[in-house]
C-alpha cells in the first residue's frame, strides 16, 4: 500500500501515538529524575520553566516527571497485556474456528464462558491475591483476561476464510494442519489482527488506570492511574489543585483517543469498501459493491446515484 | 414502428488514477420500439459499461466523455457535467443490474421493495396503489399474488429473479437495460425469464429491452437484434438469424465458434475457439447490418 | 475401470433439518477417459466431487479406487497423489499471498524434490505456460491462465484420475474451449482419467466419453455421451435439453 493511499485521519493518529510514545520513551531519559524525588512542597502551583512546570503533587514530586513516567508505565503495560491477549485469542479463534468440530465447541465455550465473566472483578480479585505487583504481573493478568473477544472474532473470520477454495487446493498439495493455518488462514487474518491489537493495547491501559485509581496499581512504579489516585485521596479535586488531576485524565485520553482513531483508520486502509460508498449505500434497498454494478437498487429505486 | 432509442457517439472512461482505461469507445446503438437488443461480448468488453450508460447510472470512477441519448424524439447529452433530469432514471430508463436478486434485502418483504421503488419516484403514492400496481402486474404475468408477502430467501432463484424484473418495470420505463438477467439461472429458469420478458413487452410494461450478457445460444431465444462488443467497440451488429448464421467480422465469427451446445457435430470436432483465429485480425472495422 | 463409487450418500444436518445432498449414488470411471456429471444448482454434483477427494466425509457408500477400498482414509498423501482436482473459482482457489511458483512448490513435498523441478516445467509445458508465470501473483493473471496454473498444480503430481468441479463456469466461453481441450489432450496423451463436472450440457456434449446426470441429489441417467445427450431416456434429461436454448435454430425442431 502506498503512503499516498493513506487517509489524513490515519496521519493525525499516527501523530497523537508517535507523541505518546515519545513523551513516554524520550521524557524519562531527557528528564534523567526520578520520580520519587521531592522538588517542592505540597501542590505547589505550575512554573516556568523545567520540572515545575506542571507543578508539584502530594509528595512535593514534580507532575511533570511522574507524567513521563506513568505514561511509559502505561505504555508497557498497554503493549505487554494487548501482545499477550491478542497472541492467545489468535491462536484459540484460529484453532477454533479452522478446526472445527468438537475442539471448536470446546473452545468456543470456554471464550464465551470468559466473556460472560466481568474482567474487571477477575482481575481485582486476582491482584489483590498476587504476592507483588510490579507492572509486569499486572500486564500478564491484564492480557490472561482480555483475550476473549480476539478469540470469538477471529474465530469467526477463520471459520470464514476455512470455506474457500484454496484451502482445499492446500490440502490436496500435502499441506499439513499447521502450515495451512499459518500460511493459509493467517495471512487473510493479519490486518484484522494488527487492527484487534491496536484496541486491545487501548483497552488495557484503561484496565490499568482503573485498577491504579482503585489503589490496585503496580507497587514499583509510577502510573497514571496512581497519580489520579493519589491526587483524589489527597483532595486535590476539593482544593482545586487542578495540575495533580489534568495531565494524566488528558494523557491516558490522549493515549486512548490515538489508538482508537488509529484503529478506524486502519480500517479504512485495510477495507477501501468503507472509503467509498459510506453512509449513501446503507440508504438503498440493495447493497451491491461489485464497481460494475454499484447501487444496484440505487437503480431499482431511481434513487439518485452519489 | 419507430425507433424508440437512439444512443449516439458515447464515451465512456474509467478514470483510475494511474492510468485511465476507455470501457465504451465511440460506440452507437439504436433499440427500435418493441424489440430486444442482445448486447453480447466477453468480460471486459465494455458491455455492461455501456448499459449503465445508456441507464444513466453511470458514476465515478466512470466518466461519460461523450454521447447523446434520444428517447422518444427527446434528446438528452450524456457527456461531461450534463445534468440528468430526475424523471429520467428508472421511469425513462430502468436497469436491472447483475445479480439484483441476490442483492435485495433479506430481512424485508418483496412488498416492501416495490413500496420502495414506487415512492422513489412518487412521494405522495399510497401504499395500497403501489401494491395494486405490483399486484396487477403479478397477475397479468401469471405468478402467484403471494409472493409480495415472502421474504427474498423464501423464493427460489428463478422466482426472485423474475420478481425483479417486473419491480424493476413497475414505473413502466420506455427501456429497459438487463445486465445478465439469465446467468446465474438453471436452464429451466432461463427459459421461463425469456418468456416473462417477452409477454412483458407484449404487454407493453416496457417498449424495449437491451439484453446485456455473454450468452450466445440465449440470446438467440429472446433478441430481435444483436450487437456484438469487443475491447469498447460494436464490432458487429445486425439482425440475430443473421449475426448466428452468417456472421462476418472475425472477432463475430470466433465469438460463434467458442460456443458449445449440446449438438451431434460438437461431440465428434475438436475446436479451436478463439486460438483458431489471428487476433489482430478483430481489429477489423465493424460490420453493422441494417 | 478405476474408481468405483457405490451407494454414496450424504447427508447434512440432523433431525427435521436433514438434507440428503446425495442419495444412493453408483457410477464407475473408466481408466483414460473423461466422465461428466451434469447437474443444475443443488444436484449435489460438487459435493459428489469433495467425497471422493476426500475432503468431506461420506455418510454412507463406499469409495474403491484401483481395487482399493478408499473411502475412509486416515493418511491421503498417497491418495491425492493419485487423485488430484480443480476447482471452480480461479479467484478463491488461490492464496492471493504466494505467487505461483511458491504454490507450485507445495507440492513437492508430495512429488520429492528431485522429481520436483522436473514435474514443475512439464505441468507447465502441459497447459502451455512458461517458467515466465512463477514469479506472478494471482492477480497478476487472467482468469483463463489462473485456471491453467491450477491444472498445472495438480498435474505435478500425475493424478491418475483428476476432477475438475466447474472448472470452466467462471471463464469467457473462448478461453473455455482452451481449458477443455488441454483436458482432451491430457487424456489422449497421458491416458488420464478425468471426471469434469459441470452444469453445461453443451459443455459435456463436446468432452465427454460418458455422461452421468443428477438431479436432486439422485443419479437418474447415465451412459455414453451421445446415447445420454441424443436419445435421452429420463424425463429430466429430456427437459433439460428440451430448454438448453441452441445456437441453431434447426436443431430446436428435432427435440421433442
Amino acid at each position: 500500500m502506498s503512503l499516498r493511499g493513506l487517509s489524513p485521519r490515519f496521519w493525525v493518529a499516527a501523530g497523537i501515538v508517535a507523541f505518546v510514545v515519545l513523551v513516554g520513551v524520550l521524557g524519562p531519559l531527557i528528564l534523567r529524575t526520578d520520580p520519587d524525588t521531592t522538588v517542592g512542597g505540597l501542590y505547589d502551583k505550575p512554573q516556568c520553566c523545567g520540572k515545575l512546570l506542571l507543578g508539584t503533587d502530594n509528595e512535593g514530586q514534580s507532575v511533570l516527571i511522574n507524567l513521563v513516567y506513568g505514561t511509559r508505565t502505561s505504555l508497557i503495560v498497554g503493549l505487554i497485556a494487548g501482545l499477550i491477549a491478542t497472541a492467545i485469542g489468535l491462536f484459540v479463534g484460529l484453532v477454533s474456528g479452522y478446526r472445527g468440530g468438537w475442539i471448536d465447541d470446546v473452545l468456543s465455550a470456554i471464550t464465551n464462558v470468559g466473556l460472560a465473566i466481568p474482567a474487571i472483578v477477575v482481575i481485582i480479585l486476582v491482584s489483590v491475591s498476587l504476592p507483588k505487583r510490579n507492572i509486569y504481573t499486572l500486564a500478564v493478568v491484564i492480557g490472561l483476561t482480555a483475550w476473549f473477544w480476539v478469540a470469538r472474532s477471529v474465530r469467526a473470520q477463520s471459520s470464514s476464510v476455512r470455506e474457500r477454495e484454496h484451502i482445499d487446493v492446500a490440502k490436496l498439495s500435502g499441506a499439513g494442519f499447521w502450515s495451512i493455518l499459518a500460511r493459509d488462514v493467517l495471512p487473510y487474518l493479519l490486518s484484522y489482527v494488527v487492527m484487534a491489537a491496536v484496541l486491545q493495547i487501548s483497552s488495557a491501559i484503561l484496565f490499568e488506570s482503573t485498577l491504579s485509581l482503585l489503589g490496585l496499581g503496580p507497587g514499583d512504579a509510577t502510573s497514571l492511574g496512581t497519580m489520579l489516585y493519589w491526587a483524589i485521596a489527597w483532595g486535590s479535586v476539593r482544593t482545586g489543585a487542578w495540575w495533580a488531576f489534568v495531565p494524566p485524565t488528558l494523557m491516558l485520553t490522549l493515549i486512548v483517543f490515538g489508538l482508537l482513531l488509529l484503529q478506524s483508520s486502519l480500517n479504512e486502509v485495510f477495507n477501501p469498501r468503507l472509503r467509498r460508498g459510506r453512509a449513501a449505500r446503507r440508504r438503498m434497498v440493495t447493497q451491491v459493491t461489485e464497481p460494475e454494478t454499484v447501487g444496484a437498487a440505487g437503480l431499482l429505486t431511481g434513487t439518485e446515484p452519489r | 414502428m419507430g425507433t424508440l432509442v437512439d444512443a449516439r457517439n458515447i464515451r465512456g472512461v474509467y478514470y483510475t488514477g494511474a492510468k485511465d482505461v476507455v470501457a465504451v469507445d465511440d460506440v452507437s446503438i439504436r433499440v427500435e420500439e418493441g424489440e430486444v437488443l442482445g448486447l453480447a461480448g466477453e468480460s471486459g468488453s465494455g458491455k455492461t459499461t455501456l448499459g449503465s450508460i445508456i441507464s444513466l447510472i453511470a458514476r465515478p470512477p466512470l466518466h461519460v466523455e461523450q454521447g447523446t441519448l434520444e428517447i422518444d424524439g427527446k434528446v438528452q447529452e450524456l457527456g461531461g457535467d450534463a445534468r440528468i433530469p430526475r424523471t429520467w432514471r428508472g421511469s425513462v430508463v430502468s436497469m436491472l443490474p447483475q445479480g439484483a436478486m441476490n442483492s435485495i434485502s433479506p430481512t424485508k418483504r418483496v412488498r416492501h421493495l416495490v413500496w420502495d421503488v414506487m415512492r422513489s419516484h412518487d412521494r405522495r403514492i399510497s401504499k395500497e396503489v403501489a401494491l395494486d400496481r405490483a399486484r396487477e402486474r403479478i397477475t397479468a404475468l401469471g405468478l402467484p399474488v403471494r409472493v409480495l408477502d415472502a421474504y427474498p430467501h423464501q423464493l427460489s432463484g428463478g422466482m426472485k429473479q423474475r420478481v425483479v424484473t417486473i419491480i424493476s418495470t413497475l414505473l413502466n420505463p420506455r427501456l429497459l437495460v438487463a445486465d445478465e438477467p439469465t446467468s446465474a439461472l438453471d436452464v429451466s429458469s432461463q427459459k421461463i425469464l425469456i418468456e416473462m420478458l417477452l409477454e412483458m413487452l407484449d404487454q407493453k410494461f416496457m417498449s424495449g429491452v437491451i439484453f446485456v450478457t455473454h450468452d450466445l445460444p440465449v440470446l438467440r431465444t429472446v433478441a430481435t437484434k444483436i450487437a456484438v462488443m469487443y475491447q469498447g467497440r460494436v464490432v458487429e451488429s445486425g439482425p440475430t438469424q443473421l449475426m448466428v448464421d452468417r456472421p462476418q467480422h472475425p472477432y463475430t465469427k470466433a465469438l460463434m465458434s467458442s460456443v458449445l451446445t449440446p449438438e451431434p457435430k460438437y461431440s465428434k470436432i475438436r475446436i479451436e475457439g478463439m486460438s483458431g483465429f489471428d487476433r489482430t485480425s478483430f481489429d477489423a472495422p465493424a460490420v453493422i447490418h441494417s | 475401470m478405476i474408481y468405483d463409487v457405490s451407494h454414496l450418500t450424504k447427508v447434512f444436518g440432523r433431525g427435521r433439518h436433514q438434507v440428503r445432498a446425495v442419495d444412493d449414488v453408483s457410477f464407475e470411471l473408466e481408466e483414460g477417459q473423461i466422465t461428466t456429471i451434469v447437474g443444475e444448482s443443488g444436484s449435489g454434483k460438487s459435493t459428489v466431487a469433495r467425497m471422493l477427494l476426500g475432503l468431506l466425509p461420506i455418510t454412507s457408500g463406499t469409495l474403491t479406487f484401483r481395487g482399493k477400498d478408499v473411502t475412509h482414509l486416515r493418511d491421503r498423501a498417497e491418495y491425492w497423489r493419485q487423485v488430484q482436482a480443480v476447482f471452480q473459482d480461479p479467484f478463491s482457489s488461490f492464496n492471493q499471498f504466494f505467487t505461483v511458483g511458491k504454490l507450485l512448490n507445495r507440492s513437492m513435498k508430495l512429488v520429492g524434490k528431485e522429481a520436483g523441478q522436473q514435474r514443475l516445467e512439464e505441468s507447465l509445458g502441459h497447459v502451455g505456460m512458461d517458467l515466465e508465470v512463477l514469479d506472478r501473483y494471482p492477480h497478476q493473471l487472467s482468469g483463463g491462465q489462473r485456471q491453467r496454473v491450477m491444472i498445472a498444480r495438480a498435474l505435478m503430481m500425475r493424478p491418475a484420475l483428476l476432477i475438475a468441479d466447474e472448472a470452466t463456469s467462471m471463464l469467457d466461453a473462448s478461453l473455455r474451449v482452451n481449458i477443455l481441450n488441454v483436458l482432451t489432450d491430457l487424456r489422449d496423451s497421458l491416458g488420464m482419467t478425468v471426471l469434469f463436472i459441470t452444469h453445461d450440457i453443451g459443455q459435456a456434449c463436446y468432452l465427454a466419453d460418458r455422461v452421468l446426470v443428477m438431479e436432486h441429489g439422485k443419479m437418474v441417467e447415465q451412459g455414453p455421451t451421445d446415447e445420454v445427450i441424443f436419445s435421452p431416456r429420463h424425463a429430466y434429461t429430456k427437459r433439460l435439453l428440451a430448454d438448453v436454448p441452441k445456437l441453431h435454430s434447426a436443431l430446436e425442431l428435432e427435440q421433442p
